[in-house]
């Protein structure tokens, strides 16, 4: 119709994907999407049917790897609860009595996060810099990573960083020491 | 023995238990097999197809306990449409309508429907035991009825079951005479149940041994659960988040202290690991340890709680172990059987955390093992042969690499020799499943060496019908055969047709079997269902012999061809 061309409305239309990739691309890979949970018989037998010839990728193969459809539904339940609604990281800090979350989304860099630490425990963070990284704080901010290593909070570009965080600690003067703190 | 009366040859049938024993006693002369079948209390049928209810009642006139599997396996791995059949309902209608005291019910893969329950639950006044396996078709409601109908129920244990939850009240159906419990299991329901109902339950179980709770129970009800059942031996833990300074968290240290007995542990469905400490008094007795649904369980906690547990026979564990974590499990469980390591993230960027060198250390750490289940980011030849040599004494060998064609990444050759040295060296070998890249050789071996073998499990592998034929010719003792994306067609599968006679199924999935070739096999054989799975139904509107078949399943069977099947299933 002459009005959605006008309106521009691909431009704001809502879609899954990174702004700027074609629609025709993401067609594509959502048809080559894992069955839905819910629907495997009929999506596998449409699958089939389509007797498209593209070789299958590791995670569009049917049945594999063959795992139980339970055991399956069950991580996809935890996968979903982890990643819908934010970026949601636990926050400990040594001495409190408990943790606490926080949704690492909603800040737009390292400034703001650390203002949020601050306010939320009662702390203040010291002076970053690169060669010695937190100075004249008892407390270093610091976070888990994928690889399951613990790293001083600051080094990486934000967004690096969001995405690599698994969840944050903040340390004490002493145990800080190894991670480049100068206390 | 013919002088001996019968009630002398019933009792010392009494003391053979095994159903292969019973069976083959049964085959001696027609007076041992109408004593055996008149004695026999047990009956296991692998293939609900295999026979009809009104033949099993006819044969076994005292059957108090019946174990039936529906679905083929592959079913878990959603290659068999959710309707296929293996419906539960005209067993228990048939056997309602006999004289049969059936008090035992074990099911695996099997639609149950909530008439079933309810129909079992009003039919047996004796009705003790019900175990579900991966089944499907129920909800909550049919749970009631067990619940309010089986005035003597030992034991509901459902595992791993697709349950329409409609939020338990199930759980205050079980009266307040109901004190037999000795086993309950609701970990596979998403949904709430009422604690206080659980905890009156409990309470008034004197006998409950072992109960396995849901993730909707918390930490301080789980708490309450175990100061009330201090002689549980198999506990399953629902939610286990909480405050480790809390009142709630040292009232719970105290009363796991107290539960002395506790043998097998698994749940923490939802788990905090900061917790973990209260449950190290227990881990020391533990001889089982399901972690399999605790990914957030992991790292320098997991490998904590794990160095506590040295009498672990059986571990089931996610692959976020990872290498070193399994180096751990190695150091640790010198008593280790079983080891079953899952996907975490099975479809993740493949960064599995599980590679060979975790399963070569286990190997040389745990002497003992002999089943295995392994889900792994790779696999070499070197680690295999190792492996064999370690560890001889399989029983189960599955190995599943995540992408599975990967040939060893170290030399880049097929794993055929690898998989060779496994079946060489474990001359008990009764069950196993290949992965990896594969070729006819691994096939080779499996025929010469593999001579215990029963069930095998094969994907994308071989290069040609000889792979298949190599199998059907040297596994004397193979009952189940289950194979998909293998090039083996209409050759291999019509060189021997007889064989199938003694086994239980094959299940031959994007193969290069024709429907030509399958008629030949159900026209040879009488005794077998041929079915063809077609649910495009591109069947029906082209009957060229030369198709080739997506999905056959083919079984031996007593009784002719099924009623059940849906359109889309052809029993040639």
């Amino acid at each position: 119709m002459v009005f959605e061309k006008d309106l521009n409305l691909d431009a704001t239309e809502l879609r899954l994907g990174l702004p700027g990739s074609s629609e025709e691309s993401l067609r594509i890979s959502n048809k080559r999407a894992l069955p839905d949970m819910n629907d495997d018989s009929g999506v596998a037998a449409a699958k089939k049917c389509d007797q498209e010839t593209a070789p299958p990728t590791k995670a569009q193969v049917v049945g594999w790897p063959p795992i139980r459809s339970y055991r399956k539904n069950s991580l996809q339940t935890k996968k979903t609860e982890a990643e819908t609604g934010g970026m949601y990281v636990k926050v400990s800090m040594d001495g409190a009595p408990y943790l606490r979350k926080i949704d690492l989304k909603v800040y737009k860099g390292y400034p703001e996060l650390f203002k949020a630490l601050e306010d939320m425990f009662k702390f203040k963070v010291g002076k970053y810099s690169e060669r010695e990284g937190y100075n004249g704080s008892e407390f270093v901010p610091t976070y888990e990573d994928k690889d399951g290593d613990w790293m001083l909070v600051g080094d990486v570009p934000w967004e690096m960083f969001i995405n690599a965080c698994k969840r944050l600690r903040i340390v004490r003067g002493s145990e800080a020491r190894g991670l480049g703190c100068v206390v | 023995m013919n002088y001996f009366p019968d009630e002398v040859l019933e009792h010392v049938f009494d003391f053979i238990t095994s159903h292969k024993d019973r069976n083959s006693v049964s085959l001696v002369c027609k007076s041992w097999h109408k004593i055996e079948r008149y004695s026999r209390q047990r009956v296991f049928i692998g293939n609900c197809y295999s026979i009809s209810p009104e033949r099993l009642i006819a044969r076994f006139p005292g059957l108090k306990s019946l174990t039936l599997k529906g679905k083929p396996h592959f079913a878990d791995f959603n290659l068999v449409p959710h309707d296929w059949g293996g419906f539960v309902y005209p067993w228990i209608k048939a056997l309602a309508k006999s004289r049969i005291g059936l008090e035992e019910l074990r099911l695996k893969r099997m639609v149950v429907s909530d008439e079933s329950l309810e129909l079992l639950s009003k039919s047996f006044v004796n009705f003790k035991s019900l175990v579900l396996v991966s089944c499907e078709g129920f909800t909550t409601d049919g749970l009631a009825a067990i619940a309010a109908n089986c005035r003597f129920l030992r034991e509901l244990d459902l595992q791993e079951n697709e349950v329409d939850d409609h939020r338990g009240h199930w759980l205050s159906c079980f009266p307040e005479s109901c004190t037999s419990l000795i086993s309950l299991n609701f970990a596979c329901l998403r949904g709430e149940v009422n604690l206080g109902a659980l905890e009156r339950l409990v309470s008034r179980s004197p006998n409950l041994k072992s109960l396995r709770l849901n993730r909707a129970v918390p930490l301080d009800t789980l708490q309450k659960l175990l100061m009330r059942a201090p002689q549980l031996v198999d506990l399953g833990i629902g939610s286990y988040v909480h405050d480790p300074f809390s009142e709630v968290y040292n009232k719970l240290k105290i009363a796991i202290q107290r539960c002395k007995s506790i043998r097998s542990l698994s749940g923490f469905l939802e788990v905090a690991p900061h917790c973990m400490s209260a449950i190290y008094p227990i881990c020391g007795n533990l001889t089982f340890l399901n972690l399999s649904y605790a990914p957030g369980l992991h790292g320098n906690k997991l490998m904590k709680l794990i160095q506590h547990c040295r009498k672990l026979q059986r571990l089931w564990i996610l692959d976020c172990i990872g290498d070193k974590g399994l180096g751990v499990v190695a150091l640790t469980c010198k008593e280790l059987q079983e080891l079953r390591v899952f996907p975490s993230d099975p479809f993740g960027a493949g960064n599995a955390a599980v590679t060979e060198e975790g399963l070569v250390l286990v190997s040389a750490g745990c002497p003992k093992l002999n089943s295995l289940l392994y889900f792994c980011q790779q696999m070499t030849n070197a680690a295999l042969i190792t492996v064999a040599k370690n560890c001889p004494n399989f029983i189960r060998f599955r190995l599943c690499i995540l992408d599975p064609i990967k040939p060893d990444p170290v030399t880049n050759q097929p794993l055929d020799e690898g998989f060779g040295a496994i079946v060489q060296s474990c001359k008990g070998l009764k069950r196993l499943s290949l992965s990896g890249l594969l070729t006819d050789q691994v096939f080779l071996y499996i025929g010469m060496y593999a001579e215990q073998l029963e069930m095998l499990s094969i994907a994308f592998a071989a290069d040609s019908d000889k792979g298949m034929l190599y199998v059907l010719n040297g596994c004397k003792k193979l009952r189940k055969l289950e194979i998909r994306d293998c090039p083996f067609g209409d050759a291999a599968l019509l060189e021997d047709v007889g064989k199938y006679e003694t086994m239980r199924s094959l299940w031959m999935s994007s193969c290069e079997v024709t429907l030509g070739g399958c008629k030949s096999v159900a026209e040879k054989m009488p005794s077998l269902n041929v079915e063809i799975i077609d649910e495009c139904e591109q069947m029906e509107f082209n009957l060229d012999d030369k198709q080739k078949v997506d999905k056959m399943y083919l079984y031996r069977t007593l009784v002719g061809h099924r009623k059940d099947a849906p359109e889309y299933v052809s029993i040639l």
